[in-house]
């Protein structure tokens, strides 16, 4: 038994449930993500990955079910709340404030999201730290609207990186990438997750997912099917099935 | 203070200087009746801005608003034969309760559905203050002016002076906002609300402040309308055309800065006083639809937006 094993679980989601109308998109879901772990989270379309992630960050109420958040139950919190506990996230389509630069949209971040009080001037040098880190030093003051796809995607994590984060959750960050750009964005994930920073990866793309988590948890129609070591699910027949079909 | 700063502060000081020399300069009345309806529209459309420009939440609600305030000064009158400056108070304390009980229920809807929200208050309003007898229903109330102070010689030229005031005050609110966290977070829950709660922006509070501000000042900017015009009554007052011409104005300015309301209403508002005494009041409705349609089409970021592209395609043409 490692030591992160023997830890209290930064994340502890408990029975969560979530209907839209007669349609249950997740079915009493229960995991505990460990301080500190690179989770990956799979699952054939439409089987409630997203909609787990909207559960965790604040966009969708649940009922019933409870998330605690460093022992701190975060259910009842609205999204901007659990954002300042440290909860990041990005998007599966990217969602940049259109009529603002990179910089702006990163000052957004760091204006609201900061834990305690810095001068104007600190925060100007963490939000270029955190590009220069993403790579994205050289459009510090480039429209939002004229980035490239992967840089869009970069944007989006460095903006939940603004908001200083013990746990981000990336949401297909890297669907439509070359596979330059995929390599690309996942160093810059391993790099994160070096510095403490526990990691959610919403993935399609499995040598990505294979190569990044440390604990993979599939998900198919609403239900866990299997959760362990990366070998292990990919082994598993129910996630084979869930993807290919029977 | 940063030299921006000074340099705005010159400039409200410079313009209010200008507006009371007028006031003992000018001896014909009628440019300060002209004036002040121009000065009327600037402050509400800046108002305006506040919410549905920065936080691109589009109200209709404004003769709301604006009715509130004159009926505010007409209570206040009546009841207490309360001072200008008290209605004006009055009109900005109610016009704040009234836009946070507005923004309370309606703000957690979006787009289409806010603003049609914001037409039915005005009619319920309008509705309620026609059936109010103690400030004169239906048939509306006059109102008596009082002996004016010095230093002005007429009671219109008074009022010119304090609806510059309060142009002032609306336009130096508007820009501390726009300036501040509280812009930079409105801005960013216009382009995206969940990205912008996802980065810890309070999206429901900001709005309800914008909604009250922006209430505030609306209703203190009519407050001083029932002394301009001696007599209020509740289907000029909630007239839809101040909710009309006050959008249009700021779109046709701009809304993205501070600066494009202002520059819309001083351009619609003096164009439609010209028109009105020229030609015709119907006329000057028709130059404002065709206006309106010309920038949508032409420029949907306004007069601001359209300077703004012009000066980012020299600065490209220059690399």
């Amino acid at each position: 038994m490692t030591l992160s094993e023997t830890q209290a679980p930064l994340l502890r989601i408990c029975a969560l449930t979530k209907r839209f109308g007669g349609f249950t998109a997740l079915h009493r879901v229960s995991v505990d993500i460990r301080p500190g772990e690179r989770f990956g989270l799979i699952g054939p379309n439409g089987s409630g990955k997203t909609t787990l992630i909207n559960c965790i960050s604040g966009a969708f109420r649940t009922e019933p079910g409870t998330i605690l958040f460093r022992d701190e139950d975060i259910t009842p919190l609205q999204p901007h709340l659990r954002t300042r506990r440290g909860i990041a996230r990005s998007f599966q389509i990217p969602r940049p404030f259109r009529s603002m630069t990179v910089a702006e949209n990163l000052m957004v971040a760091l204006d609201f999201a900061a834990h305690e009080h810095v001068s104007v001037t600190q925060r100007r040098d963490t939000m270029m730290s955190i590009l220069d880190q993403m790579g994205l030093g050289s459009k510090v003051n480039v429209l939002a609207t004229q980035l490239s796809q992967v840089e869009l995607r970069k944007m989006e994590l460095a903006r939940a990186m603004a908001t200083h984060p013990k746990l981000l959750i990336s949401d297909e960050a890297m669907a439509g990438l070359s596979s330059s750009e995929v390599d690309e964005v996942l160093d810059l994930l391993l790099s994160l997750a070096s510095r403490d920073i526990t990691i959610i990866m919403i993935e399609h793309i499995m040598q990505a997912v294979m190569r990044f988590s440390e604990r993979v948890m599939c998900l198919d129609a609403g239900r866990i099917i299997a959760i362990g070591a990366p070998s292990e699910v990919m082994a598993d027949k129910r996630v084979q099935e869930a993807y290919l079909g029977t | 203070m940063k030299r921006n700063d000074i340099a705005f502060w010159i400039g409200a000081v410079v313009f209010l200087a200008a507006v009371l020399v007028m006031t003992q300069v000018v001896a014909n009345q009628y440019p300060f009746f002209a004036g002040y309806v121009i000065l009327q529209s600037i402050a509400l459309a800046v108002a305006w801005s506040i919410l549905g420009g920065y936080a691109g939440y589009v109200n209709f609600g404004t003769s709301a608003f604006y009715g509130v305030g004159v009926y505010a000064s007409v209570f206040m009158v009546s009841a207490f034969g309360a001072p200008l400056p008290l209605q004006i108070l009055t009109g900005a304390a109610v016009g704040a309760l009234m836009g946070l009980a507005l923004g309370l229920l309606t703000l957690r809807m979006q787009g289409i559905f806010f603003s049609i929200a914001t037409i039915a208050l005005t009619i319920v309003i309008e509705t309620t203050i026609t059936n109010w007898r103690y400030v004169g229903g239906a048939a509306g109330i006059q109102i008596q002016r009082p002996a004016v102070t010095s230093p002005f010689d007429s009671y219109v030229q008074m009022l010119f002076f304090v609806q510059a005031v309060l142009v002032v005050l609306a336009v130096a609110i508007s820009r501390y906002i726009q300036n501040s966290w509280i812009g930079r977070g409105l801005q960013a829950l216009r382009d995206d609300e969940l990205a912008a709660e996802c980065s810890g922006v309070p999206t429901l509070r900001l709005k309800l402040l914008a909604c009250v501000i922006s209430g505030a000042l609306m209703c203190a900017i009519g407050a001083p309308a029932a002394m301009y015009l001696q007599y209020a009554d509740p289907g000029s007052a909630f007239n839809l055309n101040y909710s009309v011409t006050t959008l249009a104005m700021s779109l046709i300015g701009g809304t993205a800065h501070w600066a494009g309301p202002i520059i819309g209403a001083i351009l619609l508002g003096t164009t439609q006083q010209v028109l009105t005494v020229t030609i015709s009041s119907e006329v000057n409705l028709l130059v404002l639809g065709l206006m309106l349609v010309l920038f949508v089409v032409g420029a949907p970021e306004g007069i601001v937006g359209l300077i703004n592209k012009l000066r980012g395609h020299r600065k490209e043409g220059e690399i």
